[in-house]
């Protein structure tokens, strides 16, 4: 274990991160992005879906200046302001004879699958929500464009650097889809405990870096009728899955969820996870409110904003999302998960860092070298800060938040980035690979959480759907090794 | 040529709703039991055959048999609720008034009574999904629990209890069903001449005499209807399963129905084969019930 006293050198340089980012808010933070990168293996595998990169840096793809370009965006909790206002323009910009068709939808999967089977889809697709297509499957029917040229192109702002160095490396892991560079993660959130630093300043309380501190903190705060913790058992219950997924890497290393992400034989029932589950279990049964498990997360939020509840497990979107009812009191701060055991693998401060918000270009559409161009406009200084400043969140773009006035939130979450330094927790990928398996968990969650079930029974139930989805042919397997 | 012209004219008119309802209906239906035969992931261009792994994947399934057990529990309980609640209003409202067996009219402010009962049937399910979320809701804003712990009580969790769940669901169909079917049975009971319960009356038949006597048997057909529609109703509840408990058949599988699952297996998960397995597995479950009820109920009709 490593102390905050001690600096290595890799820390002092996070160090220097730190003052970019006070210089430059997110300078730091997202060069700090530690999922460690070495994805930059291109895979040529693909000739179908593979478009060539010409020499010339300014239109690298060659697109035809005189397409026209389909874009389709989740309209969701980003809404579609920063595509309308800020991207497209950029690209009507660099191609004006370019007319653009812009489409916004909450219904992705619906609207679009059936465009895709018949070969006709649009050229850059934002794949988000609850109706979002299934990637995996697309990419198994060659409809996804291979964004390894567009990693490897000259970026937009320097002809003399690659896309993939101007962007966190997690992008390049994550791109992968069967070996194959095919999807564009946009965002940076950052996932731990989510609490009111007004609150604590108030009470004079301070963070618990303990398990022991975190539970006599609830004692204290149910005195006040506070409750330690709590999570949505409505619409929201996979907060919680992450949030004991994260404890068990913890608890044990991220390789516990690489292990879960690849099937590994009985990577449920290793002793972290049950560790994690049964630590989270004794929180809900002496400091939770079983009220919780028919709330959902809006109402959860709210609760919190009331300050009904300390901690929340959730991602630095949250300011965001309740961004009209937060009082003045309140001020969200993230809090790293406490040490669950005294030789928990990863340090006290470690928190989750992921990309997210996926973009992919459609392969067999009109304008596939369009749909690339746009991508790499998106990864542009100018493109990601606008679009830092229509959503309040990050991008991926180093560097790109440079400037921008960020929420409170995202400072905190920062600061709690440079903190961790490289204890990173990883995110689960099995969550978007294994659907139906991810699902169950969360189903499970809530079982265990309500003490119908034990962590014990958690583990085994859950790693039974785990080995059926593995030995399921159909399903199309991932892996990955960091 | 008189033949053709005549029957050319009937298939001229015929011609359009039977296409609309070839392309709309009957072809989807023979779509799905097409598909339940592959293993397409709805993106594919060909489908690959499989042949009937898809079923044989049902009988493996815990969740798919939680659904059943839960559509039977709905198809003893629904019907069966909801046509004894709705004949006993609409019997209030049509012939529960006056002295005893003697007008043939409701009970007072039952012209009333009948809009208002059938307020929840204009509601649209979604509404009442919501609706039902905030009675219902676990805590102190809940409308019942509110009520609840007001009054010094432990709140309960209507929504989140295993043995609660599935009976705060039906009441929640049987709230919004029976305002139609007291409207449905009134239409009925108008239907029934008045003389008979007059000669009823006045042989000294009392309400429940006249009720079980007469009102029923003679209300047999629109009875049975009625069961048809419910017990079709009793295989569905999609839109408020989903907004009241969510799509994982939450808690603990007790809100498991198959129209959740063959949505969400479809558009959640890419198996459009076994989706549509399920599908065809609830068509016949669907077909079963209504041919088994009209058949096992059928009677000679009465003519009056």
């Amino acid at each position: 274990m490593t102390h905050p006293g001690e600096i290595t050198r890799r820390q002092l340089l996070r160090r220097i991160g730190l003052t970019a980012f006070v210089a430059g808010p997110g300078a730091g933070l997202l060069s700090a992005c530690a999922t460690a990168g070495g994805g930059g293996t291109p895979s040529s595998a693909a000739p179908a879906t593979t478009l060539a990169a010409s020499a010339d840096p300014k239109n690298p793809f060659g697109v035809d200046p005189n397409k026209p370009l389909e874009v389709t965006i989740f309209s969701g909790g980003y809404t579609d302001a920063y595509a309308k206002d800020i991207h497209e323009p950029m690209y009507k910009k660099a191609f004006p004879g370019a007319s653009i068709k812009h489409n916004a939808t909450q219904q992705i999967g619906i609207q679009l699958r059936p465009r895709f089977v018949s070969g006709d889809a649009p050229d850059v697709v934002n794949n988000s929500g609850p109706e979002s297509m299934d990637l995996v499957a697309l990419a198994g029917q060659g409809h996804l464009a291979d964004l390894s040229v567009l990693f490897d192109a000259p970026s937009y702002d320097d002809p003399g650097k690659k896309v993939r160095d101007t962007v966190t490396p997690a992008v390049i892991t994550n791109a992968k889809i069967d070996g194959k560079d095919l999807v564009l993660n946009y965002t940076v959130s950052h996932r731990a405990l989510w609490y009111n630093a007004r609150l604590f300043e108030q009470k004079g309380w301070t963070v618990p870096k303990t398990w022991a501190e975190f539970t006599a903190l609830g004692e204290l705060a149910k005195k006040e009728g506070i409750l330690l913790f709590a999570y949505p058992g409505q619409v929201g219950p996979y907060y919680q899955t992450w949030n004991v997924l994260y404890t068990a890497a913890k608890i044990g290393g991220n390789q516990v969820i690489i292990d879960i992400d690849n099937l590994v034989d009985n990577a449920w029932l290793a002793d972290p996870v049950k560790k994690a589950v049964a630590a989270w279990v004794d929180v809900q049964t002496k400091y939770g409110d079983k009220a919780y498990f028919g709330l959902d997360h809006t109402q959860t939020q709210v609760k919190q904003l009331q300050n009904k509840l300390l901690f929340y497990p959730t991602g630095s979107w949250i300011e965001n999302e309740m961004v009209k009812d937060i009082p003045d009191d309140f001020e969200y701060a993230i809090a790293p998960i406490p040490d669950v055991t005294p030789t928990d693998a990863m340090p006290y401060g470690a928190i989750q860092v992921g990309v997210g918000e996926n973009f992919v270009v459609g392969a067999k559409g009109k304008n596939p070298q369009g749909g690339l161009e746009y991508l790499r406009i998106m990864l542009s200084k100018e493109g990601a800060k606008g679009f830092t400043e229509k959503t309040q969140n990050l991008t991926v773009v180093n560097g790109a938040a440079e400037g921008v006035d960020l929420p409170a939130a995202l400072r905190s979450a920062a600061k709690a980035q440079d903190a961790a330094g490289q204890n990173i927790i990883t995110d689960a990928r099995f969550e978007g690979w294994y659907k139906e398996l991810f699902d169950y968990a969360t189903e499970q969650i809530n079982v265990v959480m309500a003490g119908r079930s034990t962590p014990e029974e958690f583990c085994a139930n859950v790693q039974k759907k785990a080995d059926e989805i593995k030995k399921d042919s159909k399903v199309s397997k991932q892996t990955r090794s960091e | 040529m008189e033949r053709l012209r005549k029957y050319g004219f009937i298939a001229g008119f015929l011609a359009v709703p039977v296409i609309l309802y070839s392309v709309f209906v009957i072809s989807p239906y023979i779509q799905a039991f097409q598909i339940s035969l592959t293993d397409w992931d709805g993106y594919a261009a060909n489908l690959n055959y499989v042949g009937l792994e898809n079923f044989a994947k049902l009988f493996d399934d815990d969740a798919f048999w939680q659904a059943l057990r839960n559509h039977g529990i709905l198809l003893l309980v629904l019907p069966l609720a909801t046509i004894v609640i709705a004949l006993f209003f609409s019997f209030l409202i049509n012939l529960g008034g006056g002295s005893n067996g003697a007008g043939m009219r409701g009970i007072w402010g039952s012209k009333f009574y009948r809009v208002v009962f059938f307020f929840p049937q204009v509601l649209a399910v979604a509404v009442v999904g919501v609706l039902f979320k905030a009675i219902y809701r676990p805590d102190e804003y809940g409308v019942v629990n509110g009520a609840l712990i007001k009054l010094g009580l432990d709140p309960v969790g209507w929504l989140v209890e295993p043995g609660l769940a599935l009976w705060a669901v039906i009441a929640v169909m049987i709230w919004q069903a029976v305002g139609f079917y007291v409207v449905l049975f009134s239409a009925g009971m108008a239907a029934i001449p008045k003389d008979y319960f007059e000669a009823a009356a006045l042989d000294g038949a009392g309400r429940f005499r006249l009720f079980f006597s007469i009102t029923l048997p003679l209300l047999r057909d629109t009875v049975q209807v009625g069961w048809v529609y419910l017990g079709i109703a009793a295989f569905d509840g999609f839109a408020l399963i989903q907004v009241l408990a969510g799509d994982k058949g939450e808690p603990d599988g007790t809100t498991h129905v198959l129209p959740v699952q063959i949505w969400k297996t479809a558009f959640n998960y890419s198996e459009y084969g076994y989706a549509s397995a399920m599908g065809v597995a609830l068509f016949f479950l669907t077909v079963t019930f209504a041919v088994l009820t009209l058949r096992t109920t059928r009677r000679e009709r009465i003519e009056y």
